[in-house]
C-alpha cells in the first residue's frame, strides 16, 4: 500500500482551520477494538478518541505494512511522540489527530500477543 | 452436615515479571527471558468449611520474577509455610494405584474501586498478595505491581471475579531463591486457610495468555468424604478420570502428620483428574459436589451468574466446588514490568 499518514498533528492543526475534523471513536474492551473497521475522508484532519477500558496496557499504531513490520521487531520503549502511535495505559483516554491519504490502513496494538489476540482494525481513507 | 473435600492443583495462570523498562513493540520478551517455571503443584483440603491448600512453586532456572494470579473461593485466614512431604505423598499414592491398575489411564466510566490488599506474607523467595476486588481493579493492582497481564486476562479475570472476587497473587523472585541456595527444582510449600462454602476448581484460567492450538496440561486431585460428583464430566474436552477410589488409610495417615495436615479424616475418596486440553478447550471449571446434589453449571462456568446474585451469595448453592488444583503449566507467559509512559495528546 502507498504512502502511509500524509500529515500528523502540526499539519493536521493547520488544515483544521479550514476543515472541520472528523471525530471517531475506538474503544478497547476485552483487548479488542470496537469498531474493528473504520472509514474516513482523506485529506480531512481525523481525531481519534481512544478509551482503553482494560485494566492492562495497550496501545494504538496505526500505518502502513512497513510501519508494522518496524513495530513487530521494534524495541522502543514508550511510545508518545508521535500521533500514530499511542500508548494506553490502564483504564485511560486519550485523543489524537490525524490526517490520511487515501489508501487503506491498519491499526494494531502491538504488545506480546496481542495482535495475534485479534487487536487489529483496518482504517480506510477515501479520496 | 460434615463434609470434606480436598483438591490438589496446580498453579493458574503464571507471569514472568521483570523490573526492567521493556520495550514497547512487539517481539520483546522481559530480559530474564530464558526462566521457566517447573510442574507445581497444590493440594488443597476442604473439611467441616475450611479448605486448605498446599501448594508448592518451583523454577528451573533464570533470574528475575515469576509471577501468579490464582482465584480463590474466599478469603483466607492464614498463608503460611506448608509441610514438607504432603504434595510428594499424594502424588506418590495417585502412581502407585496408576501402576496396579494397569488401565487407561460498556465504555469506561470512572475506574472501579481499587483492590483490597487483605493480606501479604512472604515465604522464603515468594511474595504472597491476597486481594479482594472485580476484575477491573484487580487486573489494575497487578498490572501497578509489575505483571503484565496477557491478552485474555481482563476477560478472564472477569470471569472468576463475577463467581468469586478473592485472588491471590503471587510472586517468585528467583533471584531471592538462588541467595536462598535453593536449587532448580527445588519447590517452596504454601499453606492457604480458607474458610469457604464453595471450594472451586479453576480451570480456565490454565489457558490464560495461551495461543488457542497451545496444549495445556494438569493434575487435579479431589480427596472428599464420599465419591464426588464432577461437572463437567472428566471424560471429554480434554478431561480424563485417573483415579478415583477410596483414599488409602496410609495416605491420609501420611498427609495428616505432615505440619498444618492433622485435619485430614479418617476416610476420604481420593480422584484424580488429568488436564490435556488445547487452550480454547478450557473454557470451563470444574464444579464438584461431596454431598449427592448435582454440580451447577453456572460453577463449573458453563453459564454466567445471573446478575441479581452477588457473587459472595453463591455459599447457597447445593454444590461444592473444590479448590483450586492444577498441575503443570505446559508453558508460561512472559512479563516485562513497563515503565510509566505518556503520550503527547
Amino acid at each position: 500500500m502507498a504512502l502511509a499518514l500524509a500529515a500528523f498533528a502540526a499539519s493536521a492543526c493547520a488544515s483544521a482551520q479550514a476543515a472541520t475534523p472528523t471525530q471517531v471513536g475506538i474503544r478497547i474492551h476485552y483487548s479488542r477494538f470496537e469498531p474493528t473497521t473504520i472509514e474516513v475522508p482523506a485529506g480531512v484532519p481525523i481525531t481519534f478518541t481512544i478509551v482503553n477500558d482494560d485494566p492492562i496496557d495497550h496501545e494504538w499504531l496505526i500505518g502502513d505494512t512497513s510501519f508494522h513490520d518496524r513495530h513487530r521487531t521494534g524495541t522502543e520503549p514508550v511510545h508518545g511522540d508521535r500521533p500514530d502511535e499511542v500508548s494506553l495505559p490502564p483504564m485511560s483516554i486519550k485523543r489524537t489527530t490525524l490526517t490520511f491519504a487515501p489508501g487503506t490502513y491498519t491499526y494494531i496494538c502491538h504488545f506480546p500477543g496481542h495482535e495475534a489476540y485479534g487487536m487489529v482494525g483496518v482504517l480506510v481513507a477515501k479520496g | 452436615m460434615r463434609r470434606f473435600i480436598a483438591g490438589a492443583t496446580a498453579l493458574v495462570a503464571a507471569f514472568v515479571v521483570s523490573t526492567q523498562p521493556a520495550a514497547a513493540c512487539a517481539g520483546l520478551i522481559g530480559p530474564n527471558g530464558a526462566v521457566n517455571l517447573l510442574r507445581t503443584t497444590t493440594f488443597a483440603g476442604y473439611h467441616d468449611g475450611i479448605e486448605h491448600y498446599v501448594t508448592a512453586f518451583k523454577f528451573q532456572g533464570g533470574s528475575g520474577q515469576f509471577g501468579s494470579l490464582v482465584p480463590l473461593p474466599g478469603v483466607p485466614t492464614s498463608v503460611e509455610k506448608g509441610g514438607d512431604w504432603t504434595l510428594q505423598r499424594l502424588i506418590r499414592e495417585t502412581e502407585i494405584a496408576k501402576f496396579s491398575v494397569r488401565g487407561p489411564v460498556p465504555l469506561a466510566q470512572g475506574a472501579a474501586a481499587d483492590a483490597v490488599v487483605l493480606m501479604q506474607v512472604k515465604i522464603d523467595a515468594l511474595d504472597i498478595t491476597v486481594l479482594s476486588g472485580g476484575g477491573e481493579s484487580v487486573g489494575r493492582w497487578a498490572t501497578e505491581h509489575g505483571f503484565r497481564l496477557p491478552p485474555d486476562a481482563p476477560e478472564v479475570l472477569d470471569f472468576y471475579a463475577a463467581r468469586s472476587p478473592i485472588f491471590m497473587a503471587a510472586i517468585f523472585d528467583a533471584d531471592a531463591a538462588k541467595a536462598k541456595g535453593q536449587q532448580v527444582g527445588d519447590g517452596t510449600p504454601v499453606h492457604i486457610t480458607i474458610p469457604t462454602a464453595n471450594p472451586w476448581v479453576p480451570l480456565r484460567i490454565l489457558a490464560t495468555g495461551k495461543n488457542a492450538s497451545a496444549r495445556v496440561e494438569a493434575d487435579v486431585y479431589l480427596l472428599t468424604d464420599r465419591k464426588p460428583l464432577l461437572m463437567p464430566a472428566p471424560f471429554a474436552n480434554g478431561m480424563q478420570l485417573e483415579h478415583s477410589a477410596t483414599a488409602s488409610a496410609s495416605l491420609l495417615s501420611d498427609l495428616r502428620s505432615d505440619k498444618g495436615m492433622d485435619w485430614v479424616p479418617e476416610m476420604a475418596w481420593l480422584t484424580k483428574i488429568g488436564i490435556n486440553a488445547a487452550a480454547s478447550q478450557l473454557t470451563y471449571d470444574l464444579a464438584v459436589s461431596a454431598n449427592g446434589t448435582l454440580p451447577s453449571r453456572v460453577a463449573a462456568g458453563l453459564e454466567a451468574p445471573t446478575p441479581t446474585t452477588p457473587a459472595s451469595d453463591r455459599s447457597s448453592q447445593p454444590l461444592a466446588l473444590v479448590g483450586i488444583a492444577v498441575l503443570g503449566l505446559g508453558a508460561l507467559l512472559l512479563i516485562g514490568r513497563f515503565a510509566p509512559r505518556t503520550i503527547a495528546p
